[in-house]
């Protein structure tokens, strides 16, 4: 029997907003423990949140990228559990009236546009930081005591919870690639994974091939990458095929992905869920958006990365405009000019290599480069993509910089070669045309790798072809 | 002499005005009554010997933050705690001068009618120190009707203002929900606590309802007031339309000298040319009492479950995280919050949130609706605020269902987020009776209106007998 995996996805993005969600501490990762604190967000008694207007108009805009509908009356709840990080005993969160609802977000593929619903994205407050002290590293099983860190307590944060649209590791990771650049570009997040502003968790199961049923899924949490969470999954799917095809059921639990050992085993199953006694939150009133302001924000919203793909994907194929846009390169490579293939791998390959941050790069220059990126030795032309960031840039410096491409020069060098080469000469002539490359590795060496690779080729080929 | 048993804050402030005694003077003498009084009736968990302001000495309710005065709530898991922060009414306080002569006794977390669940012992009521002052607000009300504090802030949730205020024989105002800040109040059912002023006289709790009143933007669910505040002065009811709810005047443990004393205060406001006419809540007094006990303890258990020992107050620190939250909470609260918080978290499981809290707040709604029928015919409808008189210490404290019954015509028109002014209108086996006044929202100016016209006509003397 064929299976095919249903996966859906929980991405929780924190919002760059200046200040917290619900008081005016002002927000920095890494700042000194606890030093981003007030009464409202350690929770003293008769504190009360007064919501950030930025984080909402920031969802508006999301929920609007999403394609959601925007609520006209949304609830913040409140979700109760007990742990030191919760300093208020409750997260203020969304729950059966959110403010993004019902969306579709396309995922182009290589095989044409996936639509991927939206279920739902709400805003959030974060939770503070437990550090587990003592036992081993960071858990909390084990450990001595436990420190608290309220500088994240508070924090924006979106949920966005998918549909269970996806079919494959891949197009979930695509999905969350794509995800990210889009949030990255609408500038209400950062979306950096080692700093925790972007985080998610997956959904997965498996069924018959052709059937529409939803089998029992496992949630697995803790993913910290795109590629252990292709991984992750992965391996999810090929377990859950192996226990129905030895007759097994699949059992509802959460996994607790473990990059470092491979393996991702049972955090806690369903029947231990906690009950949440979500109540609506009575020191704030319902979010009303008022309707000029949302559409203020659905006329702001920007050219998406999704649309993007499939607008470049048609000159360069889908691969490589995918990889442009979620790299943040596509604008770059619009600008440049050229043979739009040849960009688009040099964008990718060698300049993505070297890390340089395309917003930083005079496309003028950079045009100028790669077009003549064959004149030049390859280090040179490394090189040059290397410093191509920096303000006042030239490419000329790096045109100019020893290259022979004097006929003049070139042609002694040449028969020289030639010369000290009969047998080689005679072979060619032969037939074993493949020797050009021999020849042409000769003419560099003697040149220190100087020479115009396209000048040698023309002057080898019209002397042995003589 | 500063007669502090008499004076009411308006007089005090007369004789600031006119230089007849310093600020500082007025102080001393309030805070040496309270010496002199305090050690029997106990109003106070906390009194300063001095205060910032060059006006006029207010008691604040310990649910009201003093930045680095003890605040406390009456409970032991805040034994100590001094907060970071003013809230806003004491803040607005402040700002017009006011000096916190010091922090009042209120049964635990605003839990309860007698003040008996403060964890630092009961208040005693003035008029009698056999009985209780009721409560939450008894030290308020008590401080007030003794003359330890002009006047004083309270809390009301479910008739925490209201009732104390009964049964002292002071004036109590419940304001309109919404229109007076909560920011730094120790919260206990948010979507029903209203801070408001205990005082002599209508004209006083009205000049202190224009302190405290009109939105903050630390708390947003309020909102500015309609109308400015106005000082009452009228002495006749020429107009107005006073609506007598049956239920609310007939309802079952209604004492007859309670009924008599209201009674006779309606019969006055005909003669004060009020029209008089009766008027029906045919399901809010019955249900009222069941919908606040759902809804009051499940915002309860949500609002008490940040007191964990982690980050302030006490802190039974044994064994691990889950260990010291149970121990800490097992021994820093009294019988009433837990038993509020296991009701509350009861009422909001899965499972049972629809029956209890969802059900709770549909009935909420229907009592909106009566109270906006009724209140569509009358201006002001009228009732007593408590069926009884103070009762002895120690009568229902082991009766929670007797203890919550005190509130029973105090809730219903809290439930709609109505205003409600209690004033005293005469003595009952020598202890004093509350008129409740209700009104439709943001109608303050005509309670006190009605209410200073009542106490012109009623002439009720509210020094205790025994104090004089």
């Amino acid at each position: 029997m064929n299976w095919e995996p249903v996966i859906g996805l929980e991405i929780h993005v924190h919002l760059k907003t200046r200040t917290k969600m619900f008081c005016r501490c002002e927000l920095e990762y890494f700042a000194p423990e606890n030093s981003r604190t007030c009464p409202i967000c350690l929770a003293h008694p008769g504190t009360l949140p007064v919501p950030n207007r930025e984080a909402i108009e920031m969802t508006i805009l999301l929920g609007h990228a999403l394609g959601c509908e925007i609520a006209e009356h949304a609830v913040f709840h409140r979700k109760h559990y007990f742990y030191p990080d919760l300093p208020k005993g409750y997260q203020i969160s969304q729950y059966d009236e959110p403010l993004c609802i019902e969306g579709a977000f396309t995922l182009p593929t290589a095989d044409g546009d996936i639509s991927v619903g939206i279920v739902r994205a709400h805003l959030e407050e974060d939770a503070a930081k437990n550090v587990h002290m003592g036992g081993a590293a960071g858990r909390i099983a084990g450990a001595d005591r436990t420190l608290v860190d309220f500088n994240r307590a508070g924090t924006p944060l979106v949920e966005i919870v998918t549909g269970p649209d996806l079919h494959s590791s891949e197009h979930a990771k695509r999905f969350l690639q794509l995800l990210r650049q889009t949030v990255v570009e609408l500038g209400i997040s950062d979306a950096e994974m080692e700093k925790g502003s972007l985080r998610f968790d997956v959904n997965v199961s498996v069924r018959p091939e052709g059937s529409d049923e939803l089998r029992t899924r496992t949630e697995l949490k803790n993913m910290n990458s795109f590629n252990f969470a292709a991984k992750g999954i992965e391996r999810e799917i090929q377990r859950q095929i192996q226990i129905y095809e030895s007759g097994g059921q699949v059992e509802q639990e959460t996994m607790h992905f473990d990059p470092g050992n491979e393996s991702a085993p049972p955090l806690r199953s369903k029947e231990e869920a906690q009950d949440y006694r979500y109540l609506p939150e009575p020191d704030l009133v319902p979010l009303e958006p008022p309707r000029d302001l949302v559409e203020e924000l659905r006329a702001q919203l920007p050219e998406l990365p999704g649309a993007r793909i499939d607008k470049i994907g048609e000159e360069v194929g889908f691969e490589l405009a995918e990889g442009l846009v979620v790299s943040g390169r596509d604008r770059l490579f619009q600008q440049v000019g050229g043979d739009r293939r040849a960009v688009a791998n040099v964008l990718m390959n060698q300049f993505a290599a070297t890390g340089v941050d395309p917003g930083q790069v005079d496309a003028a220059e950079l045009s100028k480069l790669i077009l003549a990126r064959d004149q030049v030795p390859r280090h040179v032309f490394t090189e040059a993509l290397e410093k191509s960031g920096e303000p006042g840039f030239s490419a000329d410096a790096y045109l100019g910089d020893g290259q022979i491409t004097d006929t003049g020069d070139l042609e002694p060098l040449v028969d020289q070669v030639l010369a000290a080469n009969p047998e080689q000469v005679e072979s060619y002539r032969s037939g074993k045309q493949g020797l050009l490359g021999f020849f042409v590795g000769q003419v560099m060496k003697e040149t220190e790798g100087r020479a115009s690779p396209r000048l040698v080729n023309e002057l080898l080929r019209r002397k042995l072809d003589a | 002499m500063i007669d502090t048993l008499r004076l009411s804050a308006q007089q005090v402030n007369d004789l600031l005005e006119t230089g007849e005694a310093s600020s500082d003077e007025i102080f001393a003498a309030y805070r040496a009554a309270i010496d002199e009084r305090d050690p029997e009736l106990h109003c106070f968990l906390h009194v300063n010997d001095d205060a910032p302001g060059e006006g006029i000495p207010i008691a604040h309710k310990d649910v009201v933050n003093t930045k680095g005065i003890p605040t406390t709530a009456g409970s032991k898991i805040l034994e100590g705690y001094r907060p970071v922060y003013d809230a806003t009414v004491a803040q607005r306080c402040a700002s017009r001068g006011l000096r916190v002569i010091g922090k009042t006794n209120m049964d635990e977390f605003a839990m309860g009618s007698s003040t008996e669940n403060s964890a630092y012992g009961p208040t005693r009521n003035p008029w009698d120190p056999s009985r209780v002052p009721g409560g939450s607000s008894g030290g308020s009300s008590a401080a007030v009707a003794a003359g330890l504090t002009p006047w004083a802030l309270g809390s009301d949730t479910g008739g925490s203002i209201k009732q104390p205020a009964a049964l002292c024989g002071v004036v109590g105002l419940r304001p309109t929900y919404g229109t007076v800040s909560r920011s730094g109040i120790v919260a206990f059912a948010s979507s029903l606590d209203q801070i408001g002023p205990i005082t002599k006289t209508v004209a006083d709790c009205a000049f202190l309802y224009s302190v405290i009143a009109g939105r903050d933007p630390n708390d947003t669910t309020t909102v500015e007031l309609p109308q400015p505040i106005e000082i009452p002065r009228a002495e006749d009811l020429k107009g107005l339309r006073v609506g007598v709810p049956k239920e609310l005047n007939e309802a079952e443990g209604i004492e007859p000298g309670v009924s008599e004393a209201v009674n006779a205060a309606i019969e006055l406001c005909r003669e004060l040319g009020a029209e008089v006419g009766e008027t029906t809540l045919p399901r809010s007094v019955e249900y009222g009492l069941p919908c606040y006990y759902l809804i009051a303890p499940s915002e309860a258990s949500s609002n008490l479950a940040r007191y964990d020992g982690v980050r302030y107050g006490l802190r039974v620190a044994d064994g691990d995280v889950r260990e010291q939250y149970m121990r800490t909470r097992d021994a820093g609260f009294g019988d009433e919050p837990k038993r509020r918080i296991m009701l509350g978290t009861y009422a909001l499981s899965a499972g049972y949130y629809d029956a209890y809290y969802g059900q709770a707040q549909k009935v909420r709604t229907v009592i909106r609706e009566e109270f906006r029928a009724a209140l569509e015919q009358f201006d002001v409808l009228i009732s007593p605020t408590s069926p009884t008189v103070a009762f002895p210490l120690g009568d229902r404290v082991d009766n929670p269902l007797a203890m919550y019954l005190c509130d029973v015509l105090a809730i219903p028109p809290n439930m709609a987020g109505l205003p409600g002014l209690s004033i005293p209108c005469g003595l009952s086996e020598g202890l004093p009776v509350g008129l409740q006044l209700i009104g439709p929202q943001f109608s303050e100016n005509v309670l006190f209106r009605a209410g200073h016209a009542l106490e012109q006509a009623l002439g009720f003397d509210y020094v205790p007998p025994r104090l004089k």
